[in-house]
């Protein structure tokens, strides 16, 4: 049972929390505010918070200069075809794991978790000549497979403890009531876990859009995502603060709406089940 | 428990990631050690033949390892002790009655899922700029002189920015593990007569104990690869180079894939070793 | 129809042979409980009936036909769960069609089994609820409904009535009882509980690390054990265990006596002993009694108020024709 506490208390929690709260998001709120400003007053001494004249120019000129919606489709495709990918990979082996156990499932998961803590830049180059070879370098198909390899784990994992939370019993009963194996698995096991693989979906499409090793190695003009679009933004020529400020937030927009709504799923999905 | 014809389906279904995996893991990892023992430079000649473990010599003997073997250390180190730290001190707080705990928590979390390059360029540029950026108004506010924060400061600012981002994964893996403290237990250790201070040392701690565990090995691994920031920022320079960057640049850069592969093996097993902790926990909770 | 012969079945999890070569026979129509301490193998027994784990070897007969091959979806038997493994995503309504749907049972006729069943079941007003907003005992309804209406050739039970509390579960045995009255379909259930096997089999087969101990009607199995585990599984409180000299004369190793054949009386018992706790239900009086030197302690069951209290002697008659005789191997002494 929780406690009441003293009204004074918790004021000085809520100061406390929020204080410390918006200090952390401040740089985040500081480039969308940015965004919304001119170049000149973006650099402006002493700084402007509020009170300026808030344009949108910025998201105009970034979308004409750099022709932004290239690398946004570049991004929704990787994050989303290596997620897709990797589901449709990672349910049945996540389904046999969960309700066919066996004496090695253990060990194959904690294999496959082993997988994901290769170090990326100790097969840089060996991945680098293979597409080279393959001639799928800067090519959006080499990206989202190397992204669906290294989430794969992560992917299994997760829908492997949410398949594990669906009693045995429930799915024992349709195949009592008569159903099929496939039956069984489409009207009793699929609409059951649906919210797991939805939960598995969004931190996989959150990781991989933010992934920033192979994106930025592997790509150059054509299949670049935002990942290395804003990199470019690291030449001095590309020093505007505004369209910096512009450009990052529509790169983190969309992963940051998405963000809020999986925190409950990233506590499971990154820690492999070992915090609960 | 299950019949024989399951389990023969099961097998199958889980083939393909099986096998996915396998080759993602040993093709790559055999060619990189392949390369290692080889002198084998793409632009300037290609495969000059086997050299025994001259790479790994060179490699361990070269100016730059024993700098980027500190300076990956720093990182780890540095931004390990902060997130920890902070991530407890957050996770408590976060844990006490409220209002809008929901929306303080949203803010705290947000900096997680901002992309590596977004959250160093905005550093870079907007707060740490020695003329633009928001700590230089801040210093002259008080009549300091602004710092050059990433060439003189360049490892602080490194450790901030990865800090910064990685601050909510501990606090939420925390707060998480602080939640699923029985309150029972704390009433209890009340009415035994604990002060707040021993409740936390005696109780709270100890509970956080494997969170805690957790949460170093999993940013470990990740830390000890980290990229984009220093890609982004000093590009290795002023003492940012750490061990990964050093393989980056002698693989990608100088194109020397022989001597890249050695000190590619030496991360791999250094990543192993820390991914064997991570496992043995991960493991006993499975059997749980 | 439903008999179900079991030959010879035996079940190993890996090296572990959990089931020994085991013969029994449910008679068509029967009430069969298995019972038996946790591990005993009769949730085992009940899964391989079912199919749901294949036999290590022997057959299994379904009314005569083999069945050992065939999948539990063909069997025609039904099963209920413990955690009553209703489908959370499924209405109560589709919850019970499901097995008709599956068995692809016309809509009509599948309307026509879940109102029949619902109105025997008081589920009438509950059709259209998801699982999750039903009470445990209205769920445990909706699996026993899930289960009629496939006009099953017999109803497999596994501790069904171990999740409820104990008024609901009181109430529940009773439907389940008049189930079977009105259905006089075969049922098999599995409950460790003597009591649950007491009311309601009409046949308990007694299990212990997968053996059969004894198999027969609730009261042959209370009037004679056929061994001291028997003995002292079956009746609520158990049954008192003696050795030594006072069993030697009767001619045993261990004698036997239920705590309601043990008179008390006023003076020169053929026992005595000091009373140690002393609870008054009203109807009944138990009475636990030390330094007897027969047992460490002996339970005493007395119609009825009787006033002694903690610390009292007490004087002890056992009814010599209710004394059980086991002799050093455990087993029952005609």
């Amino acid at each position: 049972m929780a406690r009441n506490v003293t009204t004074q208390r918790k004021i000085v929690n809520t100061v406390l929390a929020w204080g410390i709260g918006l200090l952390i998001f401040f740089p985040i709120l500081w480039t969308i505010l940015t965004s919304f400003k001119s170049e000149a007053t973006a650099i402006a001494d002493p700084p402007v918070f509020l009170f300026f004249d808030w344009t949108l120019d910025n998201y105009r000129v970034v979308q004409e200069r750099s022709d932004y919606m290239r690398f946004l489709w570049n991004s929704v495709i990787i994050a989303g075809g290596s997620t897709l990918l990797g589901i449709i990979v990672a349910v049945p082996a996540a389904w046999s794991m969960a309700f066919v156990p066996s004496a090695r499932t253990k060990d194959i998961l904690l294999w496959m978790l082993s997988t994901k803590m290769l170090p990326a830049v100790g097969v840089l180059y060996p991945i680098y000549l293979i597409f080279i070879k393959m001639g799928l370098l800067d090519s959006r198909v080499g990206l989202t497979v190397v992204l669906m390899l290294i989430n794969l784990p992560i992917i299994i994992w997760m829908l492997y403890t949410y398949f594990r939370e669906i009693p045995g019993e429930i799915l024992e009963a349709a195949r009592m009531d008569g159903a099929s194996l496939k039956e069984e698995i489409l009207y009793v096991l699929t609409p059951m876990a649906v919210p797991g693989i939805a939960s598995t979906v969004l931190l996989n499409i959150i990781l991989a859009w933010n992934e920033a090793f192979w994106t930025l190695n592997l790509t150059a003009a054509k299949a670049a995502p935002l990942t290395a679009f804003i990199a470019s933004y690291s030449s001095p020529e590309g020093l505007f603060y505004a369209k910096l400020s512009a450009a990052s937030t529509m790169a983190i927009a969309p992963i940051l709406i998405l963000g809020w709504f999986s925190q409950k799923q990233l506590v499971r999905g990154l820690t492999f089940g070992a915090v609960k | 428990m299950a019949t024989k014809a399951s389990r023969s389906a099961a097998r199958l279904m889980m083939a393909p990631a099986v096998i996915l995996l396998l080759g993602w893991m040993l093709v790559p990892l055999c060619m990189t050690l392949y390369f290692s023992f080889k002198k084998y430079l793409p632009l300037r000649g290609g495969d000059l033949g086997w050299v025994g473990f001259d790479n790994y010599v060179r490699f361990f003997s070269s100016s730059a390892f024993w700098p980027s073997v500190i300076a990956t250390l720093v990182i780890v180190g540095g931004v390990l002790a902060i997130t920890v730290v902070f991530g407890i001190l957050l996770a408590i707080l976060l844990d006490q009655p409220m209002w809008g705990q929901g929306i303080v928590r949203i803010l705290v979390i947000a900096p997680f899922f901002v992309m590596p390059t977004v959250s160093a360029l905005v550093w870079k540029n907007m707060f740490m700029d020695p003329v633009n950026g928001l700590f230089a108004h801040l210093w002259k506010f008080f009549g300091a002189a602004p710092i050059e924060w990433l060439s003189q400061a360049s490892m602080t600012s490194i450790v901030i920015i990865v800090a910064w981002q990685w601050l909510p994964f501990a606090t939420l893996i925390l707060l998480t593990a602080i939640q699923s403290l029985d309150s029972e237990q704390l009433e209890a250790a009340e009415m035994d007569g604990a002060p707040p201070l021993s409740r936390f040392g005696y109780i709270t701690l100890p509970h956080l104990n494997r969170a805690i565990t957790v949460v170093v090995l999993i940013q470990t691994i990740f830390l000890l690869s980290i990229f984009a920031e220093i890609f982004v920022t000093t590009q290795g320079s002023f003492g940012t180079k750490t061990l990964t960057y050093l393989i980056y640049q002698r693989v990608l850069e100088s194109q020397n894939v022989g001597l890249g592969s050695a000190g590619g093996i030496f991360a791999v097993i250094l990543a192993n070793i820390v991914a064997i902790f991570l496992m043995r926990i991960v493991g006993k909770n499975l059997d749980a | 129809m439903g008999q179900i012969t079991l030959q010879q079945v035996t079940k190993n999890f890996g090296d572990v042979q959990v089931i020994p070569p085991l013969d029994l026979t449910i008679e068509d129509g029967e009430f069969t409980v298995f019972v038996g301490p946790s591990g005993c193998g009769k949730s085992t027994l009940l899964r391989l009936i079912a199919g749901l784990e294949d036999i290590t070897s022997g057959t299994i007969l379904i009314d005569g036909a083999d069945a050992t091959a065939i999948s539990p979806a063909k069997r025609g038997l039904a099963m209920v769960f413990q955690s009553y493994a209703l489908y959370p995503h499924m209405s109560v309504r589709k919850n019970i069609a499901f097995p008709m749907r599956m068995a692809g049972v016309d809509k009509a006729e599948q309307d026509r089994r879940i109102e029949q069943a619902a109105t025997a079941l008081n589920l009438t007003d509950y059709l259209d609820r998801r699982p999750g907003q039903l009470s445990g005992g209205q769920r445990q309804r909706v699996a026993i409904g899930r289960a009629i209406v496939r006009e099953p050739a017999a109803f497999l039970f596994d501790e069904p009535l171990s999740n409820l509390d104990a008024a609901l579960r009181v109430g529940m045995r009773l439907e389940i009882s008049e189930l079977h009255k009105r259905l006089e379909t075969t049922m098999v259930y599995v409950t460790h509980d003597q009591v649950e096997a007491m009311t309601m089999a009409d046949k308990i087969v007694v299990l212990r690390a997968g053996n059969i101990e004894q198999v027969g009607s609730p009261l042959d199995l209370y009037r004679t054990p056929r061994n001291v585990f028997v003995a002292g599984f079956i009746g609520s409180p158990k049954m008192n265990l003696i050795e030594g000299p006072e069993a030697a004369r009767h001619d045993a190793h261990t004698i036997g006596v239920r705590p309601e054949h043990i008179d008390v009386v006023e003076t020169d018992g053929q026992w005595q002993g000091r009373v140690g706790v002393a609870e008054h239900l009203g109807s009944d009086t138990f009475f636990h009694v030390h330094d007897t030197g027969l047992a460490e302690m002996l339970t005493v069951r007395v119609a009825g108020e009787v006033n002694l209290r903690h610390g009292d002697t007490i004087h002890l008659n056992p009814r010599a024709d209710q004394i059980h005789r086991f002799d050093d191997k455990g087993l029952r002494i005609q």
